[in-house]
């Protein structure tokens, strides 16, 4: 009677992991029923076009324009044409205006981000709300109200004029500059709001133990300050340099298409000179170039989180 | 020296620090003692120079830092969460002060090296600060703010965040720590245990002003005020009105109806009422009759036992004076005393301490 017991005791015991174990494996399943539809999406919207749009960059066109399935290297060899590189100079022009967008963007919004997180939580809330309250406008409307102000009767020049500071009205609308002012403005607040998430994770009393231990504002922000927002600065480079660079509706609109970027180029190969292949081989240089510094932030946020 | 001269600090309407005059000696343990709230966090941030006060200046060894930032401040200070920097190994954070000041590689290894086996940190210098226990991480914090080798070290209830046996060996090491390397420490608490443990003296802060300071014994035995009286240990407050003056004795009666007779040494001439403590491990009590002065007869209305010692309460046969006393867990040899036992009570007249009412 004894010995029976005992054996089923020791039953109990050797089944009780196989249970645990299922009560552990469910959340898991039903966590893959939650992003199904998640998953789904993906692959329907984003890696199958993606995989067409590899195909086409592959493939030749016809006179009206109509895809055909024949392989050929030629598009590539278009972009990288070293005799003769408009293309390789467009997506370079495209790179350093982003770089230059994404400098700025940093250089405007770190400040603002950590002003914002120094303050007081009702403060703090109202101060984000102001930075958000412009996505509340047709993006098309934002960037006209740019144009109303920088064209060469807009009120930056009336202004400037009125108070004497030119003689005459500047050209500021379809430069360069303009293109910079605009781009600035469509992304700072996506650096903002990253690097605010991490600023407003900084402990005050880490701020005080590095001026304690004798590192002056300076030091203490470059020892300190920027390792910890870290994550807050990568998530806002890849949020704005990327997208800055494929953007064509500012440039277009206030670059007025003088200098088109690469974003212009992918835009007139599909709707107006409808060469899809070669639209698509810049397409997939363009996302190739995403990955790379996708890769490149992670690669340095994960050497961080390492050491955390 | 530290010279706290006659420092305020006000904050709009609140005035956190109003009006402390103080010295710390050098190579003392001064401790800052007194409840959340009486202003004693921010003196220390005055110290270290994250507040700049109101009216007042801070000189030390003679030289006015009022106006030092500071990073300018020969002060090191160790923080209550530890402000470990998360991104930096236990190394990076203990030289992190060291780099700052741009002392050599090779004297900052040795240096760090030092104070790692000092703190008994050795094979945990690569270690993040998050790998570590509470403990450790407060000697991470104590060894950052010693190897700068500051003036003054300032501590800001560093072993709040310890479990109660941790606190105790910590305090102990603290303490011999701040004899070995005999830099001035001046600590911040609100528990006046470990303010009795640690200090050369004791600085007992009350509402932003200084009560009283001196050496650990003389505010426990002869405190200045009835806060001091109250928060420094237990005591008895009792009222007391003075009846009659005798030569050097004086009787008094305290509220409830006692009469006690009291040395006048403590009780100016011109004062009529005060308050009269008693610590309550002073009253003595008996089963039998005592031939002594201020000996009452007394009941046991209340009995806490609290392991080495007993919290008894105890009323008076004549009147509503009622008292506490603490008294050890005595050996089956001796007296027990229980709950509605009849006493004998005594009060010995150097052990009541008189202090000022608070007008």
């Amino acid at each position: 009677m004894q010995a029976t017991n005992v054996t089923n005791a020791t039953n109990a015991a050797t089944e009780l992991p196989t249970t645990a174990t299922n009560h552990a494996r469910r959340p898991k399943l039903f966590g893959w029923l939650l992003i199904a539809p998640m998953v789904l999406w993906l692959a329907l919207f984003v890696v199958a076009p993606l995989i067409i749009l590899l195909v086409y960059s592959f493939c030749q066109r016809d006179d009206l324009g109509r895809i055909v399935y024949q392989f050929t290297w030629e598009n590539y060899a278009r972009i990288f044409d070293f005799e003769n590189p408009i293309y390789l100079r467009t997506l370079w022009l495209s790179i350093l205006y982003a770089g230059i967008t994404t400098a700025l963007c940093i250089a405007i919004g770190y400040p603002v981000a950590w002003f914002i997180a120094r303050q007081r939580e009702t403060v703090r809330n109202r101060l984000l709300m102001l930075v958000m309250i412009p996505f509340w406008t047709s993006f098309l409307i934002r960037t006209y109200a740019w144009i109303t102000i920088l064209s060469h009767n807009g009120l930056l020049n009336g202004f400037l004029e009125a108070a004497k500071i030119i003689p005459g009205p500047l050209e500021m609308m379809y430069t360069p500059f303009a293109v910079v002012i605009g781009l600035l403005y469509a992304y700072l607040p996506f650096m903002i709001l990253p690097i605010y998430g991490s600023a407003e994770k900084v402990d005050d009393s880490l701020v005080d133990a590095a001026h304690d231990l004798g590192a002056g504002p300076f030091r203490a922000f470059s020892d300190v300050i920027i390792p910890l927002t870290w994550p807050g600065i990568s998530a806002g480079i890849l949020l704005v340099f990327v997208p800055a660079i494929g953007m064509f509706a500012i440039t277009e609109l206030m670059g007025g298409g003088r200098q088109p970027m690469i974003g212009n180029v992918i835009q007139n190969q599909f709707l107006k000179a409808r060469n899809w292949p070669f639209g698509a081989a810049l397409g997939i240089i363009f996302t190739l170039l995403f990955i790379l510094a996708y890769a490149f932030v992670q690669y340095r946020a994960s050497k961080q989180n390492h050491n955390q | 020296m530290i010279q706290i001269n006659g420092v305020t600090k006000r904050f709009g309407n609140f005035t956190a620090v109003n009006d402390v005059t103080l010295e710390v000696r050098t190579g003392e343990f001064l401790t800052l003692l007194g409840p959340s709230g009486c202003g004693k966090t921010t003196l220390l941030r005055i110290l270290s120079g994250f507040e700049h006060p109101t009216e007042g200046a801070i000189l030390i060894d003679g030289e006015d830092v009022t106006d030092l930032a500071p990073y300018r401040r020969n002060v090191n200070q160790v923080f209550q969460s530890y402000a470990l920097f998360p991104h930096m190994t236990v190394r990076e954070n203990i030289g992190f002060g060291l780099r700052m000041k741009k002392v050599a590689d090779d004297e900052t290894r040795r240096r760090v090296a030092d104070v790692v086996k000092l703190v008994a940190l050795e094979g945990f210098e690569e270690r993040y600060p998050h790998q570590l226990s509470g403990g450790q991480r407060q000697r991470v914090a104590l060894a950052r703010a010693i190897v700068p080798r500051p003036t003054v070290l300032l501590l800001d209830e560093p072993l709040s965040a310890l479990d109660a046996k941790l606190r105790v060996q910590m305090q102990f090491e603290l303490k011999r720590l701040q004899k070995h390397l005999g830099i001035t420490f001046v600590f911040v608490t609100h528990d006046q245990e470990e303010a009795l443990t640690m200090s050369d003296r004791i600085a007992v802060f009350n509402k932003g002003r200084l009560e009283q300071l001196g050496a650990a014994g003389e505010i426990y035995h002869h405190p200045k005020t009835a806060f001091v009286a109250d928060f420094i240990g237990e005591a008895n407050l009792l009222d007391a009105e003075m009846i009659s003056r005798n030569g050097v004795t004086g009787c008094v009666r305290v509220e409830g109806g006692l009469e006690l007779t009291i040395s006048l040494d403590q009780w100016p001439a011109e004062m009529t009422r005060a308050i009269v403590t008693v610590r309550p491990e002073k009253v003595f009590i008996s089963k039998h009759p005592i031939a002594a002065e201020n000996v009452f007869e007394a009941h046991i209305t209340e009995e806490v036992f609290q392991g080495a010692i007993d919290r008894l309460g105890i009323q008076c046969v004549t009147g509503t004076t009622q008292l506490t006393a603490l008294v050890a867990n005595e050996s089956s040899l001796q007296e027990a005393f229980h709950q509605g036992d009849r006493i004998w009570c005594g009060l010995h007249a150097d052990d009541l301490v008189v202090v000022r009412r608070e007008e």
